[in-house]
């Protein structure tokens, strides 16, 4: 955050008055961090930020039946709207400013080059039911990206249509589904999850109508008793797949992770793998080779697509020969026509289990991810692994002695993937929180980490490998900082914030008495 | 190019505090077996400048609506977007930020958000909008889902009038739950809804009535009709499917009796893109905010008292509650809905209520002119429709799609597509207009029309 933000802003009065009044107008001393008004009190009815060409037709009559209201929006010239955005801009945090050592979520660099394809005319201004013959170009570069998914995977088929991580759970959870019902074994109806899965995990078995059952884990690891004494009770002609994270929420690559397999293949089911965590082993080991069946990429983690405030991701799906039949129509694919090679979407594939989403996907996504693998190349993305686990070993290494990992012991041959998990109980002790020490990192234009996940009371660091050691560095450095000021006066931590737009909120406020809306004035 | 930024020597001193000798001693945990020892079967890297070329060919490929006029609709329209929307998205604070979990590091998102929400809610005439799902059809899912778990009835009924893509999505999805879907057949004569048939449908396990408006043919559906009916029922939902441009025109899903309004938000300045990323609009009537899928953007204030935002009610949400919360959504579709926000602020109420008046007034133009040829006829002649109709040809839409592409001309989607689950004959073409369209490019598309007639 820059030191302009404490500064006036001259056309903007913090207190929008609707009478003439002559009001004093102080200079905010610094250190007061005025509001952005919203874009309603800013309103001045008449007003347009962009124009029209005339209507060059004749006007026809709207019947009243079906004429509505001019709905109650608010009215600016352009530059109020352009004033408005900068300056919502400069309250947020974003990875082209700030560090986001963010567990669970890989908050890489978004490269431009990425920006300069999906924003190509040719691919943009396409519409989703355009004949083929205009959008063999596009229709190429999906074809590639599923094929670098397959190829990364080691899984022969993807699917692109999944929106997201979670919307990819979904889907490949219906596939497997729908892979049981036509083998005739629909009880299959069970879905066993780590207990540190990701919430997405069993909520998305919820909006499948599976039950979930947790697998316990320890040390981080998938406990293998805990998981033949459940395939035992709930019987396994009962279990649908087990759903795991490798390397796990716990920042560690399950070594047991091909007993596991072997377990859920003899019971008859899936292993699905929650790809959350792609970014550690790219290239270093594909998923099917540890016994994965199915899996879902998180595109907005792992292929360096923005995750512009929340969304758009992407999920495609990679399925083994025996799920592929059932992935979602339609199936991008490339053909031999005539000497040529055509690039088609296929219909046809009987046993689909249709559509999760309108239309092909999230294609402008897409297009980021086939920009970022084919500058990466394989020796690219295996560097990408090695990085960020390199870079998330180091950080546990400086951090270890004041920060607790229970998961991280060197000594032992337990290293990091590319996260660790830090219980800081001895600092947490002296009378402090874990939001305490969050807030306190904004203070150092830090984003803080995941907090209280997989386990409570812990901050979940995953620094990724696109950042420099000066940046790791100082990160450390902020954290010891912290663990300083902890010690020397633990009270003053309940201040944090002290340096962002706004000062600690109170969210609990707004969710007992929840306000979604500006109030109508007048 | 993988964009990491450590020297060699950096990488030593590292690996030293970390007390290894290699980087390759840091991935022991993976059995030895299973790891590759090879590269990844895939292209060499390319440097930015290949790839620069490399993208603008393969988009050269394509032919799209900044060539070929567009009257293409089915779900997905050509509409103008202003220049300020694709700056200001393109902005690192907005473009690579997170969600805003941390809401001290993310007030300029949590107020955009808030004020999206604002204006969603207003311009649907709901109480409370949330902060986005990933497109149209998902929204209908979870629009669904939420009847089903308020009301704990089982029936589904959804009218044949939606866009099959929408149903298509909502059949996938519930599949494998407890719910019977059930078709509310439409009237043959008009394309609209079957209101007496919807009347005989309804019954005490019915969770909820889904109408779109305007409608697979463009027509505009009597909602008030269809969810007056939905009420007799007790507590069943009534959801209305609308589209946010019509919104500014016609009456909205509010003043009809709607309880849950969903929509695709791709009209409100996101670009085509073959289809996404687009953007699900979700609004309801308050007393269902504590099921509302997704995010929501409440306000507060901070410890000095000063107005702030932050994500609310997140016991809702799968990161808390797992498999007992509303929804499965986790990532939704922040960007657009921020294009979304300053497509709204940027054209204003008048300038949003422009734009569909000159959608309605070509759309009406374009249908005058077409059935004023020989040959040519609406398809449903009785209903009112937006800005998107339905035309029987004398010729297959085929050929008339293909004579007109030759002209430089999209001009419209097939009835027959299996996408549209084959739901006109051969000859049925279905023509969507926009503010975008020209005086000039529809007397085209007659001329077309009327030279293959």
């Amino acid at each position: 955050m820059t030191s302009s933000m404490s500064l006036p802003r001259l056309d903007e009065p913090m207190m929008p008055t609707t009478k003439p009044t002559v009001k004093t107008y102080a200079i905010p001393t610094r250190g007061d961090r005025p509001t952005v008004p919203s874009i309603f009190e800013k309103s001045q009815p008449g007003l347009r930020g962009v124009d029209l060409p005339a209507l060059d037709v004749p006007t026809h009559e709207i019947p009243e039946a079906i004429l509505g209201e001019t709905p109650d929006l608010p009215e600016l010239g352009q530059l109020q709207v352009a004033r408005h955005y900068s300056h919502l801009c400069e309250r947020n945090f974003s990875v082209d400013a700030n560090f986001y050592p963010l567990g669970s979520c890989t908050m890489k660099y978004n490269p431009r080059i990425n920006e300069f394809a999906a924003a190509q005319s040719g691919l943009i201004n396409l519409h989703p039911m355009q004949d083929e013959a205009d959008v063999q170009g596009l229709l190429q570069i999906l074809f590639e990206t599923r094929r670098f998914f397959e190829v990364i995977s080691g899984l022969p088929e993807v699917s692109l249509q999944p929106a997201a991580g979670a919307h990819g759970e979904f889907a490949a959870l219906k596939v497997i589904r729908a892979y049981f019902t036509d083998h005739g074994q629909p009880g299959r109806h069970i879905v066993i999850a780590t207990d540190n899965a990701h919430g997405t995990n069993p909520a998305s078995c919820m909006m499948c109508g599976a039950a979930v059952v947790k697998v316990k884990t320890a040390g981080g690891y998938t406990d293998l008793d805990d998981l033949r004494r459940l395939i035992d009770e709930h019987g396994s002609e009962n279990i649908a797949a087990l759903m795991i994270t490798n390397p796990n929420t716990a920042g560690l690559f399950d070594t047991c992770i091909s007993e596991v397999a072997q377990l859920v293949h003899d019971a008859g089911a899936m292993m699905y793998l929650d790809g959350a965590n792609m970014n550690a082993i790219l290239g270093k080991v594909r998923p099917a080779d540890f016994g994965t069946d199915i899996m879902h990429y998180n595109t907005h983690k792992t292929f360096s697509t923005p995750h512009g405030c929340g969304g758009p991701g992407s999920g495609p799906i990679a399925a083994c020969s025996k799920l592929a039949p059932y992935l979602p129509v339609p199936q991008v694919v490339k053909q031999e026509r005539d000497g040529h090679t055509v690039y088609s979407l296929d219909w046809d594939r009987p046993k689909s289990i249709g559509k999760v989403r309108s239309f092909f996907g999230q294609v402008g996504v897409l297009v980021r991810c086939w920009t970022y693998i084919a500058a990466c190349g394989p020796d690219g993305l295996r560097n990408v692994a090695e990085t960020a686990v390199l870079s998330a070993n180091y950080l546990a290494a400086r951090l270890r002695n004041e920060f607790e990992m229970p998961f991280f012991h060197p000594e032992d041959g337990h290293f990091a993937a590319h996260e660790f998990v830090t219980v800081p109980k001895s600092l947490l002790a002296r009378g402090v929180t874990l939001l305490d020490i969050a807030k306190r990192l904004i203070d150092y234009d830090i984003h803080p980490p995941t907090m209280h996940w997989p386990v409570h009371d812990c901050l979940m660091v995953e620094p990724t490998e696109t950042e420099s050691k000066e940046t790791l560095d100082r990160f450390a450095d902020a954290m010891l900082a912290i663990a300083e000021q902890i010690k020397r006066d633990a009270e003053s931590m309940a201040q944090a914030p002290e340096h962002a737009v706004v000062r600690r909120l109170d969210e609990v406020a707004a969710a007992r008495k929840p306000v979604l809306a500006y109030e109508r004035s007048g | 190019m993988d964009y990491t930024q450590l020297t060699d020597r950096q990488r030593e001193e590292m690996l030293a505090t970390i007390g290894v000798a290699s980087v390759d001693d840091l991935f022991t945990a993976i059995p030895e077996a299973q790891r590759l020892t090879g590269l990844l079967d895939l292209p060499k890297a390319r440097s930015e400048l290949e790839l620069q070329r490399d993208i603008a060919k393969l988009a050269g490929r394509n032919v799209g609506t900044d060539q070929l006029a567009c009257f293409m609709g089915a779900g997905a329209y050509d509409h103008f977007i202003p220049t300020l929307i694709d700056h200001f998205t393109s902005r690192g604070e907005f473009l690579t930020a997170y969600t805003p979990y941390q809401a001290e590091a993310s007030q300029g998102a949590l107020q955009a958000f808030f004020e999206f929400q604002t204006q969603i809610a207003r311009l649907t005439g709901m109480d409370i909008s949330n902060a986005s799902l990933y497109d149209g059809a998902t929204a209908v899912v979870e629009a669904i889902h939420l009847a089903l778990t308020h009301t704990r009835k089982r029936r589904v009924l959804v009218a044949e009038t939606l866009l099959p893509e929408y149903r298509r999505v909502v059949r996938t999805c519930l599949s494998d739950l407890p719910v019977e879907y059930v078709a509310i057949p439409a009237c043959a004569e008009t394309g609209m809804t079957d209101v007496e048939a919807l009347l005989s449908l309804i019954d005490d396990d019915t969770a909820c009535v889904v109408v779109g408006s305007p409608n697979m043919f463009g027509l505009i559906e009597d909602w008030s009709a269809c969810f007056a009916v939905a009420h007799e029922a007790a507590k069943t939902q009534a959801i209305a499917v609308f589209n946010p441009i019509a919104c500014a025109l016609l009456k909205a899903s509010g003043a009809c009796g709607a309880d849950i309004a969903v929509g695709e938000g791709q009209p409100l300045g996101i670009p085509l893109q073959f289809g996404g990323p687009y953007l699900g609009l979700f609004a309801a009537t308050k007393n269902l905010i504590r099921k509302m899928p997704g995010r929501l953007i409440g306000q507060t204030v901070d410890a000095d008292g000063r107005r702030s935002f932050c994500l609310t009610l997140q016991t809702r949400e799968q990161h808390i509650k797992g498999e007992r919360a509303t929804s499965n959504v986790c990532t939704n579709q922040g960007l657009m809905a921020l294009r979304a926000t300053m497509y709204m602020s940027t054209l204003g109420a008048g300038g949003l209520r422009e734009v569909a008046e000159q959608c309605y007034h070509k759309a009406h133009y374009l249908a005058e002119r077409i059935t004023a040829l020989p040959g040519y006829s609406l398809k449903y002649p009785a209903g009112a429709f937006f800005h998107e109709f339905a035309v029987t040809c004398p010729k297959s839409a085929a050929e008339v799609i293909a004579a007109g592409r030759v002209r430089g001309l999209l001009p419209g989607v097939p009835l027959c597509d299996p996408q549209l689950d084959g739901a006109g004959g051969p000859n049925d073409l279905l023509i969507a207009v926009t503010e975008k369209r020209t005086k000039a490019e529809m007397d085209d598309l007659v001329d077309v029309l009327a030279a293959i007639g």
